[in-house]
């Protein structure tokens, strides 16, 4: 045994990064419930992709064949159903848990030096996330997702001047059809995978250089023992690999939950019209994302057409993902957690979660004038959150931090 | 007081979401159709009464006729004998004897039913079924509540006619749960399937849990030392 990993030692790094990422890599001790998310993140990944290997070996990137190649998976393919069903809760599983992972990190201030690229490492792989969902969302070519498609791709036809032509070269065609349906099952299976695994690969790789945030945000490496060993840290390995165990399998007991009793979540998971073929000549009276896209399909929709373009709304609706990158920039305050930091904050966050959910709620719901208004206050406080950061983080008195951390 | 805040925003977001997704496409009110997808002898009773009067005009076309005799403990040769109604094979999926030509002559497109539970809901069969009401302005001399001005007769009628109300509800019944099962045969499956899997998980809940509380003794008494 020992030989073998000798001889392995001397060829590959093996026990180098076993230690310095698992057995030796020194993580805070008073983790708490935030902090399952990252590995539940990557374990529905794994979900994702194993799942996925096996619906791609049975479904038909044709439009012709797509719907029904997915309900002979449902039904001709040995467990199948159950292969799709964890495909499909899996995706709203990973929105799940990714938007608890990002609120661990708004409450505990994990995106404050020195982890800004962790953030912006983990904002790219939201983004890329939601490219991913919405392009394995057109796969099964029912109604929803041609419809979705086909408003979500028209909103790149807005561009000022160039619009037209970038929606040509998206389409390959002039209306949703076949080659969109290739093109994105080409982008599901492949080229998205393959970033969001390397993106992980990043995060965690720049996580485990600058070592993990904790409840407390103070730095745990700035008080370590003789041997250089921080004095509140543990090794991920035992310590916190049999604790992701037992999250790991309270996360299962929800999901299979799910999977096995409510696999379409009253609509929220599989949207019911979703269960009828693709139709170009009948337009649904009622078009929406599924819920892990409305929040921004809300603010796409309450920012009023300008110049007799939607090219506002699609730009405040990138702008609204593309703001959480910066930040790291906007907050100003002196301590990362909410623990201690001045009540302007945490009102302030409070507010941004709100929005956040009634946006999110909104984005469902069909347009009417109450809705329209909702959805363009809310747009605002999403927004307020961060252009008035730099003001709010500064203002108020935080509490002295503790030289441990706190049980 | 943290805990609280999160416990009323986790109440305020199921109440928000508990409210069904496409509830706002269907403003007609829908009756219970009450059906139990185990029930396997109204399962039987809805095939047949389906194969009888639905499937002239409607295929389910993602269904086999096997799986069928599968799943509701029909034998082979009664399906051949009392389900096939042409010349097609035990294996094959089940089409309508009518063709599309035909179809868009009389009536325009009749529909395969083979999702109809699923993207309609079982309430909304229940409830279209039992819709008809007289209507001499219609070609058919019928009109339904449920969806206005549909093209196809009541083909039922004879059988409202001839039973009772109650024993025409229960084949009504009957026809809806088969098409529930149509819908999405794992059903029948993912139930069971489900409890012994969230059984396998508590258990392993219990010893994952122990072992972490094992490990954390080291942290709790101080215990732990690096290694160096």
């Amino acid at each position: 045994m020992n030989n073998n990993k000798n001889w392995i030692d001397q060829r590959f790094p093996l026990t180098k990064v076993w230690n310095e990422h698992l057995a030796e890599y020194y993580t805070p001790r008073n983790f708490n419930f935030w902090y399952f998310f990252g590995s539940l993140a990557m374990l529905v990944l794994v979900i994702q992709i194993v799942t996925g290997i096996f619906l791609t070996m049975h479904f038909k990137p044709d439009a012709i064949h797509a719907f029904a190649s997915v309900e002979y998976i449902m039904r001709d393919v040995n467990w199948g159903w159950l292969i799709r069903y964890l495909h499909s809760t899996g995706a709203s599983a990973f929105f799940v848990v990714i938007y608890l992972h990002i609120h661990r990190s708004l409450l505990y201030g994990s995106y404050k030096t020195p982890r800004e690229l962790i953030w912006i490492l983990g904002m790219v792989l939201y983004i890329a996330l939601m490219a991913e969902a919405f392009m394995g969302y057109v796969l099964p070519w029912g109604q929803m997702s041609y419809w979705g498609a086909q408003v979500i791709i028209s909103l790149f036809g807005s561009v000022p001047i160039f619009g037209p032509d970038i929606l040509t070269f998206i389409l390959g065609d002039y209306a949703v059809g076949d080659p969109v349906l290739n093109r994105f099952f080409s982008l599901h299976v492949i080229a998205l995978p393959l970033i969001l695994v390397i993106l992980v690969f990043l995060h965690i790789v720049a996580l485990h250089t600058v070592g993990s945030n904790n409840p407390d945000g103070i730095e745990i490496k700035k008080i370590k023992n003789k041997e250089g060993i921080p004095k509140d840290g543990v090794p991920f390995h035992p310590y916190y690999s049999v604790k992701d165990i037992v999250g790991v399998v309270v996360f299962l007991m929800i999901f299979s939950a799910v999977v096995f009793f409510a696999p379409a979540m009253n609509g929220y998971f599989l949207e019911s019209s979703n269960f009828i073929e693709a139709n170009p000549l009948q337009t649904p009276n009622h078009i929406a994302p599924l819920w892990y896209l409305t929040p921004f399909y809300s603010i796409l929709r309450a920012i009023p057409p300008m110049f007799g373009s939607q090219f506002p709304g699609v730009v405040g609706m990138f702008a609204s993902l593309l703001i959480l990158i910066a930040l790291p920039w906007l907050d100003r305050s002196k301590v990362k957690s909410i623990r201690y930091r001045s009540w302007p904050y945490k009102i302030a966050l409070g507010i941004f979660v709100i929005s956040f959910i009634i946006l999110g709620y909104l984005g469902m719901q069909p347009v009417t004038p109450i809705n329209a208004l909702l959805a363009r206050v809310f747009t605002f406080t999403y927004f307020g959150f961060f252009i008035l950061m730099p003001w709010f983080t500064s203002i108020g008195k935080t509490k002295s931090l503790p030289i441990r951390v706190t049980e | 007081m943290k805990n609280k805040v999160y416990i009323l925003l986790i109440a305020v977001v199921i109440l928000i979401f508990s409210f069904n997704a496409s509830a706002s496409d269907n403003e007609i009110h829908l009756d219970q159709a009450n059906t139990d997808i185990n029930d396997k002898k109204s399962l039987r009773r809805g095939a047949k009464l389906f194969m009888n009067y639905c499937s002239g005009c409607h295929s389910i076309q993602f269904m086999r006729y096997n799986r069928i005799g599968k799943d509701l403990n029909i034998a082979d040769a009664e399906i051949e004998k009392h389900f096939i109604l042409g010349n097609e094979k035990i294996g094959e999926t089940i089409t309508s004897a009518m063709s599309v030509t035909d179809a868009n002559q009389w009536f325009g497109i009749s529909p395969d039913l083979s999702l109809v539970s699923r993207s309609k809901g079982v309430d909304w069969i229940y409830s279209y079924l039992h819709g008809f009401y007289k209507d001499n302005s219609r070609i058919f001399g019928v009109n339904n509540h449920i969806l206005k001005n549909v093209s196809m007769p009541d083909v039922l009628w004879k059988l409202k006619q001839d039973k009772s109300n109650k024993k025409f509800d229960q084949d009504i019944r009957d026809i809806t749960n088969f098409l529930d099962y149509v819908g999405e045969p794992a059903k029948l499956v993912r139930f069971n399937l489900g409890i012994k899997v969230l059984g396998f998980l508590l258990i392993l809940f219990i010893f994952s849990y122990l072992l972490k509380i094992e490990y954390w003794k080291d942290i709790k008494y101080g215990k732990w030392r690096a290694k160096h």
